[in-house]
């Protein structure tokens, strides 16, 4: 067949193809209709049936180019997920979330041991001896963090400067910062899990470290009370995000039967389940932190409903999502 | 000529092969240039707008400085396939199967930055597309994503009307092609170069000067249409 003869005959469907796809490349929220039309994947078909005729037949260069760039195109919008991202994300807390936790529990007791480990052993030994906080944080950090949790201290958990920021500011200033180190955590997983090992244990240190210290000092009462609160979802989210930089890190160190590449990208997509779930926890946290532990509530409230959220944060983590498509 | 070549092909479920674009290093940093300035912008716009508000306004800003320094790519790329730098490179995001990036990978890939960027100014991502096959960042290698040229829309150009003539000679179908390759490109030549080139055909011809021209122009009216 000439080439004329064969772009006349065509040329009504690769328009009609052209047309529909046009429509389902404008966004989302301007698309007159969500459906995908229901001969969109034959035109796709018989489309690339054309395509392969005109480089076979050597049609002109512009002729394959046309149809390539329509293939590309019809590609692209048949092998897309399209839609539902608020049921998506309701079913991701509901049950992938955890499931996904259960499934990669391994690497998260790796990383709670490496959170944990150095924040008990440090903490215990700044309790006892109260020189050795000298030798993990500068002198000003120190005495900043001592004016936060002092007894006569108004706003626990805030320095005099920070006392008169509204808990708004504090919320603001916790999204901004704590997400940061939990995104950043699971970041450096790439770096052969070295980064990721690396901030677990840094962490773990001088928040054991300062736990310890002011334990030893005597500000019980206002330290452990600040911290109880949010101290359920943030160390938690702490330590899964540590998980999934950890489970990066084993795509890159020891990939198994893949390739080292797809060993990376199959571990990453694994892990984003958890960085998201973890990144949810810490917005949570920050929540908690600017308008729950900064208030001026009885101590025993706030002891009392620490203990509750770190029942209910268990039990979630054990059964929520449990059955649901056969996830363990 | 896969290691020269910046043309990666994917081949799809059809048993057809896509052709892709990837984009090196320089043009991807100018467009993260772009990038950088327009969230400079940003960043200047809401502090200035919310410093007026308070306690809540500084949450505000705070939480929208949170947004910008992590998701703004996040979100550009699942609106239209790339940021507002990458887009007026011609660049876009895609999956190294050709589909467009999608939700998770668009999160690794941008979450990654944080370590790509190590220990200044993206060294680390700079490294690892140099030694890459396809200029992948690190987080483009665990995302699994490519940085190509975007299609640009190509203009159909109807052939000059010229007479069908049938060629003198048997021809392959590379030399065919090429015949018809030139009646395309002839209305981007000027008169001399068209004229230069269709004498170079000489022996076949046995025409010169614009004589030359409109014989080839009708084998390649003759190659498409037929003796009409």
């Amino acid at each position: 067949m000439k080439q004329e003869q064969f772009e006349q005959r065509y040329q009504p469907l690769w328009q009609r193809l052209d047309q529909q796809l046009d429509q389902l490349e404008t966004f989302r929220l301007r698309r007159s209709s969500d459906e995908l039309p229901a001969d969109l994947p034959q035109l796709y078909r018989q489309l690339c049936n054309h395509y392969a005729l005109s480089r076979a037949r050597r049609y002109s260069p512009q002729l394959v180019g046309f149809l390539h760039r329509l293939v590309l195109r019809g590609h692209q919008q048949l092998y897309t997920r399209r839609g539902a991202w608020l049921w998506r994300l309701l079913t991701f807390i509901a049950s992938d979330f955890p499931a996904s936790l259960r499934l990669n529990i391994g690497y998260v007791w790796v990383a709670l041991a490496l959170f944990l480990l150095p924040a008990l052993l440090v903490g215990g030994y700044c309790m006892i001896d109260d020189t050795f906080i000298h030798s993990l944080m500068s002198d000003a950090e120190i005495s900043n963090m001592e004016e936060m949790y002092r007894p006569d201290n108004a706003r626990p958990g805030r320095t005099l400067e920070r006392s008169a920021d509204s808990d708004f500011v504090m919320f603001g200033f916790y999204i901004y910062n704590n997400i940061g180190i939990g995104f950043r955590t699971f970041a450096m997983g790439i770096l052969a899990g070295v980064g990721t090992v690396f901030t677990l244990f840094y962490n773990g240190i001088v928040i054991g470290g300062v736990a310890g210290y002011l334990t030893g000092l005597g500000y019980t009462d206002t330290f452990w009370s600040f911290v109880c609160g949010h101290s359920a979802l943030e160390l938690t989210a702490i330590v899964i995000s540590g998980a999934a930089g950890l489970m990066i890190g084993r795509g890159v160190i020891s990939p198994g039967r893949y390739s080292r590449l797809d060993a990376i990208k199959l571990q990453a997509g694994k892990a984003v389940p958890l960085v998201m779930g973890a990144g949810l926890m810490l917005l949570g946290a920050a929540f908690i932190e600017a308008f729950w532990s900064a208030s001026s509530l009885p101590n025993t409230v706030k002891y009392v409903a620490a203990i509750i959220l770190w029942i209910m944060m268990i039990l979630y983590f054990m059964f929520a999502g449990r059955g649901a498509d056969g996830a363990r | 000529m896969t290691l020269t070549d910046t043309v990666r092909r994917h081949e799809t479920p059809e048993g057809i092969r896509l052709e892709l674009r990837l984009a090196g290093p320089v043009v991807r940093a100018c467009a993260w240039s772009i990038d950088m300035l327009i969230r400079a912008i940003l960043y200047g716009l809401v502090s200035g707008v919310f410093a007026f508000f308070g306690g809540v306004g500084t949450s505000v800003m705070l939480i929208m400085f949170f947004l910008i320094e992590w998701f703004y790519p996040v979100v550009f790329e699942l609106y239209n396939g790339a940021s507002p730098g990458k887009k007026s490179m011609g660049l876009v995001v895609i999956q190294d199967n050709g589909t467009p990036v999608t939700f998770s990978s668009s999160l690794i890939r941008n979450l990654l930055r944080a370590a790509d960027f190590l220990p200044f100014l993206y060294a680390t991502g700079l490294l690892s597309m140099l030694i890459n096959n396809n200029f992948q960042r690190l987080g483009d290698l665990a995302a699994g994503t490519l940085v190509v040229y975007r299609e640009a829309d190509l203009e159909r150009i109807k052939l000059a009307n010229a007479e069908s003539l049938r060629p003198p000679v048997d021809l392959s179908v590379d030399e065919q092609r090429e015949l018809i390759r030139f009646a395309e490109r002839c209305p981007q030549l000027s008169q001399e170069r068209q004229i230069e080139l269709a004498t170079s055909l000489y022996p076949v011809t046995g025409k010169r000067g614009p004589a030359a021209v409109k014989e080839i122009l009708g084998y390649a009216a003759w190659l498409t249409r037929g003796s009409r």
